[in-house]
């Protein structure tokens, strides 16, 4: 045994500890249960629910009082007894004094059968209560849409308190006033806004945070337990799924410490509302006459058939949600191109494919998501990355506490709770602020370069430090990946990573982006990951050339795409378009003929391929909502009935092995073909005159048509309406305040395409962080279909009152 | 939160320059100095003290929203300390704070005695402050001078053994 373990006895067993570790720390790995509230592995020990209370001897000595498990470090031939009568009586006494407040409420607690409070109770409570005096009550405060509370049940453990302080970085839950006083709050009436406050409803021991859609509806021992996967941003978060009658009544965290050890994101953990949605699509549809008619699968599919046959080869382009299961994606191209058409494209919200033909092999992270943690630092590049990855953001926060130098550049200051060093610019700058960087490390760049400030220094510095340490990453987000320069910024980026001996990663925006490169569903990628002789059109190249025919695959068209007006007008003319989605909208039925309802998230099995590369296969768990079937069923009948080879999958499983086979000798790789040319490509000058560029950022809750349908988020101060966000000063430029209200004008620059500009109105917000020269108008809320690019030209006009 | 890890540190975007005065800042400024940079925080307490003494004796919300972003804390943790410890006022209080110890000695030596007559004579419950404004009458947790029980806080003087003809006298000569 090396000399760093020590040996202690806990109920007669030896154990092996590390020194430091806690009692409690080491009977939970030997699997003696000790009972706690307060104690959680993920948070600082508080020790104040005194419930671990256990007898111990060091040396012969015995401890004169019961100690607390959780806050008694071992020590070597410490021995610990948990089920002695000294340790029973400590327990069943600090059981009495927690039970003295604790309303008897049992029955019309929704905690009630799943609640660790009822739990240990009847392992240590008496029958009956010797307190006789009043109990005490406690208001109730208003956290919001996500979180019902009834604090007169809490115990005060604080493990609400720690988890914002330590795991969530935002202090919004407090325990004020003293004993009898005591309560946890906020003090100020105020919601809790954190994208990770769902987390609370499981830290809590008792009924006092519960979850608020969930509320009264089932009973923990009615539902049964079905394992997934997270359908919305690249992490695939492990999910439970608490099921009823089939129906999906609450998620929880699935323990996973690679992937999101045991936290969920708010969007992972209430997304689910959006099954029950009245706007699901449950039968099939066809437009007859310009009516909407249901009518039987058998016919919809030979509709879908005739519809998809009709263009001809190359005049049917096909756009796939990138949060479609990988069997969806892999079957999708298979039949599209039996169709004898390579247009298809997963990557919706991308302006910029230019270096398509340099594209690496596999991008994924770059490092395993865990060893975000490691890393001592970090240049994010277009990424506000609690909105688009808000456990990858937790990773990075625990980095930032740890001594990681956190930068990022990005076209408006986004909200961070750690120190970071952030570089704004507009985006046409953004190339320009990489160069900078760059020349701060001393290397020649060509065209126009930033002045190098002390923030560049600083960068280049800490980059090239982490970088030598080999913990140093440049990462890619949604913004980067958005953006019209999107090749010159990830050549820079690459150059970049490469000057600083970083490694280079891309944020997957969804779920199965990375899946899409496996399954083939890119105009420029065939299943497995190699290029095709010919690459079809790219996702923007099929709307500014408007195919006959589109096949969509999962998606709203006017919130998924990143130029919804361009989408509109694309589709609005094509001959034939089918739609196959879970949800039906105003826009999918003007643009389409035939309407497929396919299964949602929960009802389908499949495969997401997370950002790091992780394969993680999942079964449905319920039935699809009416008629609609899982995408893969529907996707093997249209091969079927048009006698195709390789539609005869039996399961869900069998198409998993193919693309499995298909990818055996795939491995994510970041290594550009050949980007280094692409530095020399020019970039946008930065619009003139009367127009800003719009940055259109996706809210963490527009992500995908789950999230959108999902009310309760949709209630949250996360969640976004469509508004202007400009700097004061911009604002005065353009003589415009808080409040007032706006013409926004956007498409111009393909007007021919689209045949007119578009235009939407929307309030002012002032807002200091968002880079001069720019306006924040949110992508995939209400409105925003009347505008074209994300980012790209806005003309801004006010309306007079 | 544990004494092992520092605290949750909050930048907040305010220019500490416009915060609370120039003298309440070099005050605390000297506070702060007792302690490592990373644990700054833990002049709240004296920092509060001296804001409240500075606002005619209690704290409003806003008051105690400056303290956190001078100390870089969150606003929650210092309503934490705050509502914890009964010589800060959240309330406007009156020129004067009585304040009557209400723990063990005390009230063998006659604090509840001590109460009824304060609360009949100036016409004021605990927690209230008298209809002319001149004193507000707490009930305090220990007051830590068990030895000359019952004792009284007078504003910032400890008063021992007191009786209700002594207190009278007190509040009398006050003002």
């Amino acid at each position: 045994m090396s000399d760093d373990k020590i040996t202690l006895e806990i109920d007669g067993r030896l154990c092996t500890a590390a020194p430091g570790e806690m009692i409690i720390a080491v009977a939970d790995r030997e699997g003696i249960v000790i009972p706690r509230f307060c104690y959680h592995e993920k948070l600082s020990i508080a020790a104040n629910c005194r419930m671990c209370l256990v007898e111990a001897e060091q040396g012969g000595r015995p401890f004169p009082k019961p100690i607390p498990a959780c806050a008694t470090p071992v020590g070597d031939g410490m021995k610990v007894l948990t089920r002695s009568k000294k340790a029973l009586d400590a327990q069943r006494g600090t059981m009495e004094f927690l039970l003295i407040n604790h309303p008897l409420d049992c029955p019309i607690c929704d905690q009630g059968g799943e609640c660790e409070l009822q739990d240990v109770s009847m392992g240590y409570g008496e029958d009956v209560s010797r307190f006789s005096e009043r109990k005490r009550v406690v208001k109730d405060e208003d956290l919001g849409p996500l979180i019902a509370t009834e604090m007169t049940r809490c115990i005060h453990c604080t493990r609400c308190v720690r988890f914002g302080a330590e795991i969530a970085g935002l202090r919004e839950l407090g325990a004020t006033g003293r004993g009898e006083d005591m309560r946890i709050g906020t003090f100020v009436e105020q919601s809790v806004s954190h994208e990770l406050s769902g987390n609370i409803i499981d830290l809590c021991p008792v009924g006092a945070l519960t979850s608020k859609p969930y509320r009264f509806t089932a009973r923990a021992w009615e539902l049964t337990s079905e394992p997934s996967i997270a359908p919305h941003d690249g992490v695939g978060s492990n999910l439970q799924l608490h099921i009823r009658a089939g129906e999906v009544m609450r998620v929880h965290p699935r323990d996973h410490e690679a992937v999101n050890e045991c936290w969920i994101s708010d969007r992972d953990r209430f997304s689910y509302e959006g099954l029950n949605s009245p706007e699901r699509l449950t039968e099939p549809m066809l437009k007859r006459d310009g009516r909407w008619q249901t009518v039987d699968w058998q016919e919809a599919l030979h509709a879908a058939l005739a519809a998809l046959q009709a263009p001809g080869p190359d005049r049917l382009g096909c756009l796939v949600s990138p949060n479609a299961t990988l069997e969806e994606q892999y079957l999708l191209q298979k039949l599209v191109r039996a169709l004898g058409s390579d247009h298809i494209d997963t990557r919706l919200r991308q302006l910029d494919f230019r270096s398509d033909a340099a594209d690496p092999r596999l991008p994924w992270l770059g490092v395993p998501i865990a060893e975000l943690e490691q890393q001592q630092g970090v240049l994010l590049i277009g990424s506000d990355p609690r909105q688009e990855q808000p456990l990858l953001a937790h990773r990075l926060r625990m980095a930032a506490l740890d001594g990681a130098t956190i930068a990022l550049l990005n076209p408006y200051a986004v909200g961070l709770h750690h120190a970071s060093l952030q570089l704004v610019a507009a985006p046409p700058a953004l190339a320009s602020e990489l160069r900078a960087l760059l020349k701060a490390l001393g290397k020649p760049v060509q065209g126009a370069t930033a002045k190098i400030g002390s923030r560049h220094r600083q960068i280049a510095t800490a980059l090239q430090a982490a970088g030598k340490a080999g913990q140093g990453l440049v990462l890619l987000g949604a913004l980067a990946e958005a953006d019209p320069d999107y090749s010159l910024i990830r050549a820079l980026a690459a150059a970049l990573a490469e000057a600083t001996e970083c490694k280079l990663g891309f944020l997957a925006a969804a779920a199965n982006s990375v899946g899409s490169r496996l399954a083939g569903s890119l105009p420029h990628r065939l299943p497995g990951g190699a290029a095709p002789k010919r690459s079809g059109l790219d996702a923007r190249a099929m709307l500014v050339d408007p195919r006959q025919g589109y096949l969509l695959w999962g998606l709203e068209p006017d919130r998924d795409l990143a130029d919804p007006s361009l989408a509109l007008a694309a589709l609005r003319g094509a001959k034939q378009v089918v739609a196959c989605s879970a949800f039906k909208s105003a826009a999918l039925e003007e643009v389409a003929d035939v309407l497929l309802p396919i299964a949602a998230f929960a009802e389908t099995a499949g495969t997401f391929v997370n950002t790091e590369g992780r394969w993680q296969r999942f079964q449905g768990a319920v039935a699809p909502a009416g008629d609609a079937r899982p995408g893969w069923k529907v996707l093997r009948g249209l091969g079927t009935l048009l006698e195709f080879d390789g539609f005869a999958q039996n399961n869900a499983r069998e198409i998993h092995d193919e693309i499995a086979q298909a990818c055996s000798r795939l491995t994510p790789d970041n290594q550009f073909g050949d980007a280094r040319a692409l530095i020399s490509t020019t970039e946008r000058p930065a619009p003139s005159g009367a127009e800003l560029t719009r940055i259109g950022n996706l809210p963490i809750y527009a992500s995908d048509a789950l999230v959108r349908h999902a009310p309760a988020l949709q209630r949250t101060p996360l969640a976004e309406s469509l508004a202007v966000h400009l700097h004061p000063q911009q604002a005065a430029e353009l003589g415009l305040t808080e409040g007032d209200r706006v013409r926004l004008s956007q498409g111009f620059d393909h007007a021919a395409a689209s045949g007119a500009a578009t235009a939407a109105r929307a309030p002012v917000v002032l807002d200091e962080r968002i880079a001069l020269g720019c306006a924040r108008i949110p992508a995939a809320v209400d409105g925003s279909d009347m505008l074209g690019p994300c980012i790209g030209p806005v003309r801004i006009e006010k309306i007079e009152a | 939160m544990s004494f092992r890890n520092t605290p949750l540190a909050v930048i907040q975007d305010v220019d500490k320059e416009t915060l609370l005065t120039p003298e309440l800042r070099a005050e605390i400024d000297k506070h702060v100095a007792k302690y490592p940079p990373e644990w700054k925080q833990s002049a709240v307490m004296p920092a509060l003290t001296l804001v409240q003494d500075h606002n005619g004796g209690w704290l409003s919300r806003e008051l105690m929203d400056q303290v956190a972003a001078y100390l870089d804390m969150p606003e929650t943790a210092v309503y934490e300390v705050a509502t914890f410890y009964a010589m800060y006022d959240l309330e406007p209080v009156g020129r004067h704070k009585v304040c009557v110890c209400n723990s063990v000695s005390c009230m063998l030596g006659g604090a509840e005695e001590l109460m009824h007559h304060i609360e009949k004579t100036y016409d004021v419950a605990p927690g209230g402050t008298t209809a002319d404004g001149k004193l507000t009458f707490k009930e305090f947790e220990c007051l830590g001078a068990c030895r000359h029980a019952p004792v009284v806080m007078v504003d910032k003087a400890y008063h021992e053994c007191v009786t209700p003809d002594a207190i009278d006298k007190i509040i009398d000569d006050l003002d």
